[in-house]
């Protein structure tokens, strides 16, 4: 037990820091490298919880392939000045208003639902949750997921698609004048359209390209 | 006092694994690189040693001697950590690589998507390498790597999933023994196929070694490395490769599992039998890098997007349909 709790202070501590440093620390790519931070230490507290496959696929989306992204465009966009401008301007004072009204409303729910547990215990039954019983959490989610929630899963899985297929008809423009290489072209190119062999006269030359 | 000795047993059985690993590591560069020789007929590291087996060790301990050179310029402290995520994070993955029925250091249930997480964290070693360079090519390189093995992962994870319907289990050791009857290459050639080239494309490796092209970007991310450093990226790339073909044997090739269940053939402990599947799909990696000339950049994306994507998608849904309709799908 006293390793386990080494463990858990470790990785909330982790967790906590890293978080104060994505907006504390002045350089973009470094807020991306410690929100990572931050994802892999929660992930790590997924698995100590027992939500072992909600930790590997955290893993696997959050920080293999969202935080990827961000450090791309980051990196692309070279915000690293701009930030610097936002903090050292006047104009930080009236983004101050809404970000406390966002973290007072977070700050809301997250009290809400720990008041739950706490007062009324019967609400989360720890004994029936799915760490108290056999089957893995893994097996549990999916026999969840695909039976009891399957049409709520099926919206969520719509509404990510929907989102997708409109960012992608936002973004996209028809650019003309560009010059597209056709790889069936290419490939579908024999000898006889690109090399000619000519019987090449002295002092006369050959003449290309007429 | 009891803590101590179980962390010693555990220290012990990690050291047991990673010396070998690390050894093996070192070997299979020079396989790689007398495989290649061969192809071109040419004879490649044959002075040190017997058949030059102790090249790599020689080539390590020179790399060991040389000066580490930090640029001026650079991002110091990600410019350190970049060589040591890559090398770690490959290392890392080897804890869940069943070795027999029993021979492994983490029996875990989430076995297959832990190897799929590591290995697409070892995107971020190459990222913060190339970035923290504060160099043209190295950051270039970096960011071709970053879209390029994003893109890869992607079919990787369907593929994995392919796998995943017919063995009804995330844990390594249920997906070999799911083997026992018919190894999943040959019910699932195609993905075996498009597993295989994006394993190339998800390790760096030619034909689609882009990150690191040494005619357009000197040597890609690693251009600003010098001496031990640029070694431990070396060594965590062919860690990862041996990696990746461990769980090409695992996923397809029945891992541990004994070609022939006969007599004199299931004698022969489990992991010799994994160690030769992984030998003989790094020998077709090292194939493909003498045989097969580099990809264009818009071809290699349009492979994984336009072609892997669907294919093994559509893959999916054959499998699932054909498990469905027979009846076959794992409950358990």
């Amino acid at each position: 037990m006293i390793a386990h709790a080494i463990f858990f202070y470790t990785f909330s501590i982790i967790a906590v820091v890293s978080a104060i440093m994505v907006t504390a620390s002045k350089n973009t790519v470094h807020s991306v490298f410690f929100l990572i931070l931050d994802f892999i230490s929660i992930s790590c507290l997924f698995i100590m919880i027992g939500a072992e496959f909600l930790g590997m696929i955290m893993l696997i989306v959050y920080v293999g392939a969202v935080a990827v992204l961000f450090l791309f465009v980051v990196m692309m966009l070279n915000v690293a000045q701009q930030k610097n401008q936002w903090f050292a301007g006047q104009q930080s004072s009236k983004h101050i208003p809404v970000g406390l009204i966002i973290s007072t409303l977070i700050f809301v729910e997250v009290i809400i639902v720990i008041g739950g547990w706490k007062y009324k215990p019967e609400i989360f039954d720890i004994n029936n949750s799915i760490a108290q019983t056999s089957i893995s959490n893994t097996h549990s989610l999916g026999q969840i997921l695909y039976t009891d929630y399957i049409h709520v899963f099926q919206i969520s899985g719509m509404i990510l698609l929907v989102a997708m297929v409109g960012a992608i008809v936002l973004t996209f423009r028809q650019r003309s004048g560009v010059k597209r290489q056709s790889y069936i072209k290419q490939i579908s190119r024999e000898r006889a359209e690109g090399v000619e062999v000519l019987e090449v006269q002295s002092n006369k030359g050959v003449k290309i390209d007429d | 006092m009891e803590y101590l000795s179980i962390v010693f047993q555990e220290v012990y059985k990690i050291l047991f694994l990673l010396v070998p690993v690390l050894v093996s590591v070192a070997m299979i560069v020079w396989l790689d690189r007398r495989v290649w020789a061969f192809v071109q007929k040419r004879q490649g590291p044959n002075v040190v040693g017997p058949f030059g087996l102790l090249q790599s060790l020689a080539d390590a301990l020179k790399y060991i001697f040389k000066e580490i050179i930090i640029p001026s310029s650079s991002n110091k402290v990600i410019f350190i950590l970049a060589p040591i995520v890559t090398m770690t994070l490959a290392l890392i993955a080897w804890a869940v690589i069943p070795f027999s029925a029993t021979q492994v250091l983490a029996d875990i249930n989430v076995g297959i998507l832990y190897l799929f997480a590591v290995s697409s964290l070892g995107v971020y070693g190459i990222i913060m390498g190339g970035w923290a360079s504060n160099s043209k090519y190295p950051f270039l390189g970096a960011i071709r790597s970053a879209a390029q093995m994003v893109s890869y992962e992607v079919s990787i994870g369907v593929i994995i999933i392919n796998v995943l319907l017919c063995v009804g289990s995330l844990n390594l050791n249920d997906i070999v023994i799911a083997q026992q009857n018919m190894w999943f290459v040959i019910p699932l050639f195609p993905m075996f196929v498009i597993f295989f080239i994006s394993a190339l494309a998800e390790t760096n490796r030619p034909p689609f070694d882009l990150p690191e092209a040494e005619a357009e970007l000197v040597a890609g991310y690693q251009t600003e490395y010098s001496g031990m450093m640029y070694a431990m990226f070396w060594l965590g790339e062919y860690a990862n490769i041996l990696l990746m073909c461990a769980m090409g044997a695992i996923l397809f090739l029945g891992g541990w599992m004994s070609p022939i269940d006969v007599y004199p053939f299931t004698l022969v402990p489990g992991a010799i039998w994994l160690i030769l599947k992984i030998l003989l799909l790094f020998i077709l990696f090292a194939l493909v890098k003498a045989i097969v000339p580099r990809y264009r950049y818009d071809q290699l994306m349009r492979l994984g997007w336009k072609v892997f994507l669907p294919l093994s998608l559509i893959w999916v849904v054959l499998t699932s349909s054909y498990l469905f309709y027979f009846n076959l799908l794992p409950v358990n």
